[in-house]
């Protein structure tokens, strides 16, 4: 007997779990980075918070659901990893736990699962722990490279913290600006991950490998990175070469943060971004712009998490405004 | 070659597979059945007239043209009319076809059987033009659109362009391949008749970049006859597609809904111009063409074979020595767009480029999962369509939306549901998106 169906009978191999699995790999840097400087409470956190994403994803689909399993398409384990890079090394393991099951549970699940949810679910997490716990989010502890078991917490201030403090203080007194200044890493240590600051985000270069990686196996196109850190980038120089304010300090402001975390995995989330180009790059410039005002106008030190998400909202409208054009038609 | 041309929107690079791109051209011989189907074109049946018990020749003509969308239909073998019954096609319905049963070959009168090129132009439009319809000639790369009708030129409209369309972007198929290679100057000639016919100087022979031979070898023929020249396209899919071909070779686009002569443009493919050349010079009606025969290489042996019309696809998968048993899909034409046919014995007709067997553990469909929203289904669109949005309306009987979506331009080329990481059956869901939009009207 010979089978019949529609066409086409052939079929690319890429599918979800390989998707989720390229993204993985791309990320494996910047996890090789945070144990180098964050030690073995670096491994706590991301496998306390993998290990619950992906448990609560289970437990909802098989007893709440009773839904097939869709825990091995591995987007769990993805939101499980960006949660756990969104956090400090310090962070308390039960803190881990709540935020994975605001991700998984409301963020992602309670909206009908993998594609259906309107925000990034590692986001959503983040900024709830962000809110609920702003001590343990804001500190973070220093660097302290290849010595795998400490686990004296030495905290320092993040990049943009120091940052934030010379713009308030600056006003007032000159001098106090520069004692903070020398405070500031340099770009090699912000490009290698020498700094405080949440554990995927501290280094820059293992964030760029990750991304090619995933430009190269075709994951994502270069639109949504580009467009974002090139519209926070403009707005910071020109503010720069305006007030000549440290605080706007273009370069330093790329590399610190987690603008390139979020730029290159979290602003690309397929599920919570535009379909079309057109749309992306409008998504991308939002969030650009989001972030810069976010960091530079309000009380927060950072703004991509917020930025993201608040783009994340528009995406419904974005998609119905952004169509692509039809060949053989003219754009309305 | 520098200058490559291609379409702008959407595409998507396929593994070719073409094992058998280099293999010679076979006979495949005479089946000692052969079942000619009355309607290999997309008109109406033609009519038959003959009838059972009548002695035939190669060539002689068995059917009727009936009507404008329909085409004159000839004996592919020598023999005598068994039965007009009615068989399964490739597409599973019952379709009346003529059976003869064989004997050896004899030709009708008029057929030129040399092997001579002739390169005589005749200068009387309307006899190149009645040769074209009286040989039955439709376009053979799978559409079956009568010739005669699109090199017709309707009064209010004219055309600046004929592009030959050598490009066979479907994987596996090699079949007009095979014929650039081998028989590049009565192509050439073909597309010279063309002109001719179209009253137009120059005729573009678009050839894909995987094919060097054939771009070598036409180039090197078109060099001894004015106004046929060679385009070398890239390699993506579907760029083949009338569509895609036209606006990779004169920018322009067909506005939707209408006709490539719309955009003052022919396109034949190089099957078809070989047949016009077949038809004009040669006297000889359409009764065989190339067929690949090719697939997974485990199940059978890839080659190139000269068919004659209303051939069993039996017949020719035990030529190429295919394992049969293996069989999951017997495909007529390409894995892209061809037809899984629903058995072994469906003809070969004038359409047919291919066969392509796949074995049985390919031919499922894999597992569906959720619409992840990755947009790679827009992003491969070469008509710049959303799939993903004609198949979650339908999914939820949302059918409104659906001609704002403007489904009914969708090709069908398949490039949305080979891309899709969660194997949603996009084309599917385009195709019933299609018949929902006709039912609205």
């Amino acid at each position: 007997m010979l089978k019949i169906s529609s066409s086409p009978h052939i079929n690319s191999s890429v599918t979800t779990q390989s998707l989720m699995r390229d993204v993985l790999i791309a990320l494996t840097p910047a996890m090789l980075v945070a144990l180098m400087m964050f030690g073995i409470n670096a491994l706590r956190v991301i496998l306390t918070s993998v290990a619950a994403c992906v448990m609560f994803e289970y437990l909802i689909t098989h007893y709440l659901l009773k839904a097939k399993n869709t825990t091995t398409d591995l987007s769990a384990v993805i939101t499980g990893v960006l949660l756990g890079f969104n956090l400090p090394s310090s962070m308390p393991s039960w803190m881990i736990i709540v935020g994975a099951f605001v991700s998984i549970g409301i963020a992602k699940m309670a909206f009908g699962g993998l594609g259906k949810n309107i925000f990034n679910p590692a986001l959503a997490g983040r900024v709830f722990l962000f809110i609920s716990f702003p001590v343990q989010m804001t500190q973070w502890p220093k660097p302290d490279f290849l010595n795998f078991l400490n686990t004296d917490i030495v905290t320092s201030a993040t990049t943009l913290g120091i940052l934030k403090q010379i713009d308030v203080s600056s006003s007032a007194s000159i001098k106090a600006s520069q004692v903070s200044l020398t405070e500031l890493p340099n770009y090699w240590q912000m490009l290698l991950g020498d700094t405080g600051g949440s554990l995927g985000e501290v280094s820059a270069l293992a964030l760029f490998i990750g991304l090619l990686y995933m430009l190269w196996r075709r994951v994502i196109t270069w639109h949504i990175p580009f467009y974002y850190v090139a519209t926070f980038f403009m707005l910071t120089a020109i503010t720069w070469f305006n007030t000549d304010n440290v605080h706007f300090e273009p370069v330093t402001n790329l590399l610190s943060g987690g603008l390139l975390l979020g730029a290159f995995f979290m602003a690309t989330d397929y599920v919570t971004s535009p379909m079309t180009r057109q749309g992306q790059i409008i998504f991308a410039v939002g969030c650009g712009i989001l972030t810069y005002i976010i960091r530079f106008y309000s009380a927060y030190p950072e703004g991509v998490s917020f930025a993201i998400l608040i783009m994340n909202a528009f995406v419904p409208l974005i998609d119905k405004f952004t169509p692509q054009r039809v060949y053989g038609r003219k754009r309305k | 070659m520098c200058n490559k041309k291609t379409f702008p929107l959407g595409g998507l690079h396929l593994n070719k597979q073409k094992i058998s791109a280099l293999s010679p051209i076979q006979d495949a011989g005479i089946p000692p059945l052969v079942y000619i189907p009355v309607k290999q074109h997309i008109g109406t049946p033609a009519q038959i007239i003959v009838a059972p018990g009548d002695k035939v020749k190669i060539g002689t003509l068995l059917a009727k043209a009936n009507g404008a969308l329909s085409a004159n239909i000839h004996a592919s073998v020598a023999g005598e009319v068994k039965k007009i019954e009615e068989i399964q096609g490739e597409k599973g319905y019952f379709e009346q076809v003529i059976t003869i049963q064989t004997s050896a070959d004899e030709y009708e009168a008029e057929i030129d059987t040399s092997p001579d090129i002739n390169s005589n132009i005749p200068q009387d439009v309307e006899e190149i033009r009645q040769k074209i319809t009286a040989a039955g000639l439709v376009g053979m790369g799978g559409a079956g659109f009568p010739t005669p009708i699109k090199t017709t030129i309707p009064e209010n409209k004219s055309v600046q362009y004929l592009i030959i369309n050598g490009i066979e972007c479907e994987p596996y198929l090699t079949a007009d391949g095979a014929l650039m290679l081998e028989k590049p100057e009565q192509i050439v000639i073909g597309a010279k008749l063309l002109n001719k016919v179209l009253g137009i100087q120059n005729a573009i022979i678009a050839i894909d970049e995987n094919k060097p031979q054939a771009i070598a070898k036409i180039t090197q023929v078109t060099k001894r006859y004015v106004g046929v020249n060679v385009a070398v396209c890239k390699s993506k899919y579907p760029q083949g597609g009338e569509k895609q071909l036209i606006t990779a070779i004169t920018g322009r686009e067909v506005p939707a809904g209408k006709l490539p002569i719309d955009a003052g443009c022919v396109v034949q493919n190089v099957a078809t111009t070989y047949a016009v050349y077949e038809a004009v010079m040669k006297n000889k009606p359409l009764y065989e063409r190339i067929v690949t025969v090719s697939g997974d290489p485990s199940l059978t042996t890839a080659g190139n074979y000269l068919t004659r019309i209303g051939t069993p696809a039996e017949y020719l998968l035990d030529k190429a020595h295919t394992n049969k048993s293996q069989i999951g899909k017997l495909l007529f034409g390409g894995p892209m767009m061809g037809v899984s046919a629903v058995s072994l014995q469906a003809p070969i007709t004038k359409k047919t480029g291919g066969l392509v067997v796949i074995d049985t553990a390919s031919s499922l469909r894999q597992d569906e999962t959720c619409c992840i929203r990755c947009g790679k289904c827009a992003e491969v669109c070469p008509m710049g369509l959303m799939p993903f949005a004609i198949a979650s309306n339908l999914r939820r009987n949302n059918t409104a939306p659906l001609k704002a979506l403007h489904v009914a331009d969708c090709i069908e080329c398949g490039a949305c549901s080979y891309i899709c990481p969660a194997k949603v059956p996009l084309v599917d869901y385009c195709k019933l998106g299609k018949y929902e939009v006709n039912k609205q009207k």
